[in-house]
């Protein structure tokens, strides 16, 4: 069957299997930003803004969200304009294997679309299904606050 | 000497490229023409294919092979990607007739697709001559038992007993140091089968290079074993074989292995055709590496004033169905664990290495430390506890000191004997008084704070690691110079997420005295770089690193040479590297790096300034950590809740320390996931039962307390720049110190990890009724 889908706000037209999940379909068409292999949207390596919320694209079928606007960490910034939450990452030693962040950085790009001033508490509990082995969040947490600084000084 | 460069928090520098999503893992490009491979395993733990019919599923379209031991290398070899000749015995086929675990290889298709390629597994017919299994390591020695190994594997100890390696170290008399002393304590304590959950699981492309060579694209931590061991496989030449590491999404040991890249390269080998091979999240748990449990006893005699007479450690591993890294894990429970305490004279370590019929240990950061550690830093407890002392003080009695050695060292290698050596580099004391003082300890401990059923507790312990493996680990490194005045670094180390090119960009730029952005680092590539033995054993930035270190100033002195006679001078001795410049104090005159670089290439006497350098360590020097944690125990719920956690760690001169911090917290919330929550069920038949993160709870961000690391800088002489190193260590401290903290609060030891609410439960009811009766 036929999908369409605005990535990254481009228009894009798929001919997919109906079974298949919406990470495949990504990960097939070339968006190979979007990481993960557990299938039970479990690690969270997945994440992908389907319509501006967070949604673990392994569970999520490709043709039940036919139409959707869906944004990767790509349409955040790119490694030459980079968004302030991709800068602070990078700034805050908030990478390092770097597999979870494209998921954790939308996680945590949609908590500061709806708040921007969220406590420490708020930012642990957006990025909660964004698994992490490396890191072991601290750095993480510190970064998304950073963001914020960052964002409001309008860099 | 001012540093320039180390020292400071410089970006990592793929951390922009990983933010922005590149595709640089080792799934991330799509070759045309691929096939897809994916494994049949084995339902029954312990089974002899009787026969396998494959006709239906080669029928399937789209199917293009069908791989079982009939028709692919039947080399035994080991898995362990460790330096050669491995310390680990040869008892793994690609494909065996035998297999050993619920999860044992059985046949893989290669197809079109992972839909296809799943579809015919289904068509594979197998009969199995289902064995009696065995489980339990010590019903594994007895006389009687199935014997898992029947072809008796080059390296093994004692097939017929299912003994992988049986070790015995002794320093001194133990049994004259128990009776000399005026308490005994024994303990035992049981760790868990774990794993190392990289979110990235194992990934593996391979595909002919227009020469018809074998190239392999794999998230690996051993590049360059992988190489040799897939040769050794094939039986092929090293030369026709090429292994590139992209980026790896984390490794912790997992990846020191080599699992998939046999299987894909044998695939293009006979197909011509690119191979891909992608591990799902259960396939990780079940069928790539865990960590060894081990059984663990610690008995240690001491005076009165504190001092150790004597201590005795016995493990017991389990190695599972095979046994990569049993003989070495075992042997580091040991020797990472026992030198620490050096003022016992009397000191005997025992372990055997079993083989079972469960999913295969390997690798895992800590190496056996983190189970050795898990014993006897309670059993320290214990022993100040009888004595009247507190933790911190009978530690500080009896913890090695600059200038001190311990005879372990020489006794005990990794398989093998050790090497001499004496501590150069140590700050203890320093590390449990900051430690201390951060959490409170003096203040809270025996203070049993309680809120309604909650109680809180604080606990402590004490750790050393390594760095490297002494006189066999090798790295090495070519640094050449640009025209602007940046170098390429092409290295063998093995950055699998950890930072490590980053460091060696600031170690290069440190010693050329330029920007680290001038560093344009390439790493392990078999065709490119020099060679390195890859991701373990702490080496990353002492072993690597020194590699680079040793190269850069090799390449400093040609830089030098060309200053001096382009300053026409007689002297360059007294040369400083600043700012990309080379500068002559005396006569003040300065010249760029880039000018040197114009002039060797286009002017004068033209050459390459190039050099090559190796590194191999005569020792081991440990780095040391002091943890310290509070806890808050639910008393009628049975949940251990972390409040605050706080890591003292020497790792000599750090070169950066925001990614020094992110070693320790990783390695700390891992420890922790390990401590609480984090084992496999298995079901009667040896079948995991919670293959996955729903039912395998590894730590989230909310599951994680405070965590304040504190770096204690010491100057390493042997390390590059004075570093040691940080990656394991810190993973040894949750089992232990929380368990120290769980007896501060309530008075109770488990015998075993993970510390789950049941357990608390049960021995906090063991405990009353003990006070009743």
């Amino acid at each position: 069957m036929k999908v369409h889908y605005k990535i990254n706000g481009k228009d894009y037209e798929f001919d997919i299997h109906p079974g298949k999940v919406l990470l495949d379909i990504l990960r097939e068409n070339g968006f190979t930003e979007v990481k993960g292999n557990c299938y039970m949207g479990t690690c969270g390596a997945c994440t992908v803004l389907i319509n501006g919320t967070p949604k673990t694209s392994c569970t999520v079928l490709a043709a039940q969200v036919n139409g959707a606007e869906i944004t990767t960490v790509k349409g955040l910034g790119d490694i030459l304009n980079p968004h302030p939450l991709q800068k602070a990452f990078v700034e805050k030693g908030a990478v390092q294997c770097g597999y979870c962040t494209p998921g954790t950085i939308l996680a945590a790009y949609a908590l500061l679309k709806e708040n921007s001033n969220p406590t420490d508490e708020d930012i642990k509990k957006a990025i909660d299904g964004n698994l992490c082995r490396c890191t072991g969040y601290v750095q993480q947490v510190e970064a998304i606050k950073y963001a914020i600084t960052l964002l409001k000084e309008g860099k | 000497m001012e540093k320039q460069v180390i020292g400071k928090n410089v970006e990592k520098i793929d951390a922009l490229a990983l933010a922005t999503g590149q595709p640089v893992y080792a799934d991330d490009i799509k070759l045309p023409n691929t096939l897809h491979i994916k494994f049949l395993y084995s339902p029954h733990a312990n089974a002899i294919i009787e026969d396998i019919d494959t006709t239906e599923a080669e029928k399937l379209p789209g199917v293009h092979m069908v791989l079982t031991y009939k028709n692919t290398p039947q080399v035994y070899h080991t898995t362990a990607g460790q330096g050669w000749p491995e310390p680990s015995p040869y008892d793994t086929c690609m494909f065996n007739q035998h297999v050993r675990f619920v999860g044992d290889r059985v046949a893989a298709v290669a197809a079109e697709s992972e839909e296809i390629a799943t579809e015919a597994l289904k068509l594979i017919k197998v009969k199995y001559n289902v064995l009696p299994a065995v489980f339990d390591p010590e019903e594994a020695m007895k006389e009687g038992a199935p014997i898992i190994h029947e072809e008796n594997p080059q390296g093994t100890y004692d097939a017929k007993r299912n003994l992988v390696a049986h070790i015995e170290v002794k320093a001194g008399n133990v049994e004259k140091g128990f009776e000399e002393a005026d308490v005994v304590v024994e303990h035992t304590f049981e760790t868990q089968f774990a794993q190392h959950c990289p979110i990235e699981t194992h990934a593996t492309i391979s595909y002919l290079d227009e020469n018809g060579r074998i190239v392999i694209r794999s998230s690996t931590q051993v590049p360059f074993h992988v190489r040799r061991i897939v040769a050794q496989v094939l039986g092929i030449p090293v030369s026709q074989i090429r292994v590139i590491k992209p980026r790896i999404g984390g490794g912790f040991g997992s990846k020191q292995e080599i699992i998939l890249e046999e299987v894909c390269a044998f695939v293009t080998m006979k197909t011509g055709r690119p191979a891909r091979a992608v591990y799902t999240r259960e396939e990780e748990f079940i069928s790539s590496r865990t960590r060894h449990p081990m059984k663990i006893t610690v008995k240690i005699g001491a005076k009165k004033d504190g001092r150790f007479t004597a201590i005795k450690m016995y493990a017991l591993s389990n190695t599972g169905a095979y046994g990569t890294h049993g003989l070495t894990v075992a042997s580091n429970t040991g020797s990472k664990t026992l030198p620490l305490y050096n003022k016992a004279p009397n000191v005997e370590f025992v372990a055997d290495v079993v083989y079972t019929n469960l999913p295969v240990p390997g690798a895992y950061r800590g190496y056996g430390a983190t189970q050795g550690y898990a014993c006897l830093e309670q059993t320290v407890d214990m022993v100040a506890e009888k004595l009247g002392l507190d933790p911190i003080a009978i530690r500080k009695i009896n913890h090695i000191r600059k200038g001190e050695t311990s005879p372990i060292f020489e006794a005990l290698g990794e398989g093998r004997e050790g090497v001499v050596q004496y501590i150069e580099s140590e700050a203890v004391d320093k590390l449990l008084e900051l430690g201390a003082k951060e959490i409170g300890f003096y203040e809270k401990w025996g203070k049993k704070v309680r809120n309604g059923s909650k109680v809180r507790g604080v606990g402590m312990s004490l750790h050393m690691q390594g760095s490297g493996i002494p006189k066999i680990d090798m790295g090495s490194a070519t640094i050449k110079l640009n025209e602007d005045g940046s170098v390429n670094v092409l290295y063998g180390g093995t950055d699998i997420g950890t930072g490590l090119d980053t460091v060696v960009a600031q170690i290069v730029g440190e010693v050329l005295g330029i920007d680290p952005k001038k560093v344009i680092v390439y790493p392990s590539d078999t065709d490119v770089t020099p060679f390195d033995k890859g991701a373990y054993a702490s080496s990353g930035t002492f072993i690597s690193g020194s590699a680079v270190y040793n190269t850069a100033l090799k390449l400093r002195d040609q830089i030098l040479e060309v200053a001096k006679d382009m300053f026409g001078e007689q002297d360059n001795k007294d040369y400083i590297l600043k700012d990309g410049f080379v500068i002559s104090p005396k006569s003040g005159k300065r010249v760029s790096l880039s000018e040197i670089a114009y002039d060797t290439f286009y002017v004068k006497k033209q050459k390459q300034i190039i050099a090559v350098g190796s590194f191999v360590s005569e020792s081991s020097p440990p780095p040391f950590a002091a943890h310290f944690v509070e806890i808050e125990v639910d008393e009628e719920t049975g949940v251990i809740t972390p409040i605050k956690y706080a890591a003292a760690v020497d790792c000599g001169i750090v070169i950066n320390p925001e990614l020094t911090k992110g070693q320790i917290i990783g390695a700390i919330v891992n420890g922790i996931g390990y401590a609480l929550t984090e084992e496999y069920k298995f079901g009667e038949n040896g079948k995991v039962l919670n293959p996955n993160f729903m039912e395998y709870r590894i730590p989230s961000s909310r599951d994680i307390p405070e965590i304040v690391p504190i770096l204690v800088e010491t100057y390493e002489p042997t390390g590059p720049l004075g570093a040691k190193s940080v990656s394991e260590i810190n993973i040894n401290g949750p089992i232990p110190a929380i368990g120290n903290a769980l007896y501060d609060a309530l008075g109770i030891r488990l015998g075993s990890s993970p510390y789950t609410p049941d357990k608390v439960l049960k021995a906090l009811k063991e405990n009353k009724d003990k006070e009743i009766f």
